[in-house]
């Protein structure tokens, strides 16, 4: 079974974010970028199936422009097998993300198809939702525990109340959630590996797909700020504050 | 502009996120259908029709609904949507799960987790954590939006709309609920708590939890947690707070032993009132606190708790 893992370069985690000048979106000029990480969190899944025999090939696919080769690579440095660059700048929004990999899907048939539940630029948790349903496939979101058996693919969910249980008919859609697994690093020898990886570069028009945005942003501007507040030295005084002067105790 | 709410319940009741969304809805327009799709959902169905302000509610009642799998009610949505001009959902892990499915065949470009609502086609939302918003306007026909409901007051009972069946139950076959492992608890929901005690890596162990539990019922407050704390272990996932946990924002929040970590305060930094509890006197939670208390919480939380019991209101 093949296994199809689509990800994405983004921002990374630990760098604070800034709202450019003029206020058209965030710096993104000589900031470091790096895998989103719950894309890392796929691609181990992936990886481990791989190593366990519930699947032969891992494929890690990327939209956006050409340095997501990068991130590619760092798939590839985990332990992918191969790599498809979707090459299109800027990104385009997560429903022609979908489109793109439902013809990517269609050509390469995998078995399950697994993702990060969100990317942590747009924040949007779509993508996998959206894939799922234009393939008419099933969908298995917020995943902590995952399992191949047959042709079922048992997972549990991270839901608002707790876990949730579901089994799907594959072929599937998965997103992961943060305590699927830990990701791998990537040693110095994978990553020599890894640049002798095949990875082959498409453009949306060659599939065929309309990547045209349908919403515009207008403007994107700092949140409010909340300024730092008073230092108490007791439980007497953060009670008393609390009661006296915030009131909501 | 006619709004279609997708009600969030467990088929006996309606979940306060639906509230919020209808809050969302009100600001949108004023034709408001409620939809509860389900199975034996009527006390849902009933108790979502004494909303006020909502036009009707439309109950879909069908086995294959009951678990509100997305497979099986996103092509009822689908077959919906034409009356609308606007679908809404909440951004709860049911409406994040649902939503996306139904606008992908619908062809849309959905919009996530909106906090706040400049026309009827422009909205604004967090990107990065919320480190900063972004105003959109949709170039869709049919918008479909989840919607922060921290940003929306809960809307009031009193209403009595009229409940009409629909048909619509789909079984796509595609997958089957196995079921679920919930967490319990007689203490206030997270995300529509008064008071919320969070507690960090700082804790240490779930036994130590227990001395957060022992407050935060002197309080009256649900119980949080970061990242951290559910990755150890400590507590289980539906506790966390932050950019891919909950957000919430209570009138006071109370975090102890939680360093700051942008993603945690994604999830917190709409509270009224923020109360930081850290030995790390350099943590960057004390740059949002409005007080802040450099103190071992293994020695502030017992002295917090014996002043509260002192001196109890």
């Amino acid at each position: 079974m093949k296994v199809l893992v689509p990800i994405k370069r983004v921002i990374d985690a630990n760098i604070k974010v800034r709202v450019k000048a003029d206020n058209s979106g965030v710096e993104l000029n000589n900031v470091k970028m790096a895998m989103n990480p719950f894309c890392e969190i796929a691609v181990e899944e992936a990886i481990r199936m791989r190593e366990a025999g519930t699947a032969d090939e891992v494929i890690v696919v990327a939209v956006g422009p050409s340095q997501s080769q990068e991130t590619l690579r760092t798939g590839l440095a985990m332990g992918a097998d191969r790599a498809i660059l979707i090459e299109t700048d800027p990104i385009p929004e997560p429903l022609a993300i979908a489109k793109l990999l439902k013809a990517v899907a269609e050509k390469e048939d995998p078995g399950i198809i697994i993702l990060g539940k969100q990317a942590i630029d747009g924040d949007n948790n779509q993508t996998g939702q959206m894939l799922a349903g234009l393939l008419n496939w099933s969908i298995g979101s917020f995943v902590s525990k995952l399992s191949v058996e047959g042709p079922t693919v048992k997972v549990t969910r991270e839901v608002d109340g707790g876990l949730e249980n579901i089994e799907l008919v594959a072929p599937a859609v998965i997103t992961v959630d943060l305590r699927l697994n830990e990701p791998r690093y990537a040693s110095l020898p994978n990553i020599m590996k890894a640049k002798k990886k095949p990875l082959d570069t498409h453009t949306p028009e060659e599939l065929g797909i309309d990547v045209s945005p349908r919403l515009e942003v207008l403007r994107v501007l700092e949140p409010p700020g909340r300024a730092a507040g008073i230092r108490v030295n007791s439980a007497d005084e953060l009670v008393e504050k609390l009661r006296n002067e915030a009131k909501v105790i | 502009m006619s709004i279609l709410v997708i009600g969030e319940h467990d088929n006996a009741a309606l979940r306060p996120s639906t509230l919020n969304v209808v809050t969302a809805a009100k600001a949108l327009g004023s034709d408001i259908d409620v939809l509860i799709a389900g199975s034996d959902c009527r006390g849902a169905a009933d108790e979502a029709a004494t909303i006020a302000g909502i036009t009707r509610v439309l109950k879909a009642d069908d086995a294959a609904l009951l678990d509100g799998l997305a497979e099986n009610m996103a092509p009822l949505v689908k077959s919906l949507a034409g009356n609308y001009s606007h679908v809404l959902a909440p951004a709860t892990t049911y409406g994040k799960n649902l939503l996306p499915r139904a606008a992908a065949i619908l062809d849309v470009q959905q919009i996530s987790d909106i906090s706040g609502i400049e026309s009827e086609d422009t909205f604004v939302r967090p990107i990065y954590a919320g480190n900063a918003m972004a105003t959109v306007r949709s170039n869709d026909a049919l918008k479909l939006i989840t919607v922060r409901t921290t940003s929306f007051e809960a809307s009031e009972f009193g209403g009595g709309a009229p409940v009409e069946d629909i048909s619509g139950g789909i079984n796509a076959q595609l997958s089957t609920f196995a079921g679920e492992e919930l967490t319990r608890s007689e203490r206030p929901e997270l995300t529509t708590a008064d008071i919320i005690v969070s507690g960090g890596r700082g804790m240490q162990s779930s036994e130590n939890f227990s001395m957060l539990e022992t407050l935060a019922d002197k309080l009256g407050a649900a119980v949080g947690a970061s990242r951290a704390a559910v990755d150890a272990g400590y507590v289980p996932n539906d506790y966390q707070v932050g950019q891919t946990g909950k957000v919430v924002a209570p009138n006071v929040y109370i975090a102890v032993g939680i360093s700051g970590a942008i993603q945690h305060l994604a999830g917190m930094k709409d509270s009224k009132i923020i109360v930081a509890i850290n030995k790390d006197e350099e943590a960057p939670i004390f740059q949002v606190a409005d007080y802040g208390w450099v103190a071992d919480l293994f020695e502030a939380i017992p002295q917090l708790e014996a002043t509260l019991g002192s001196n109890a209101s």
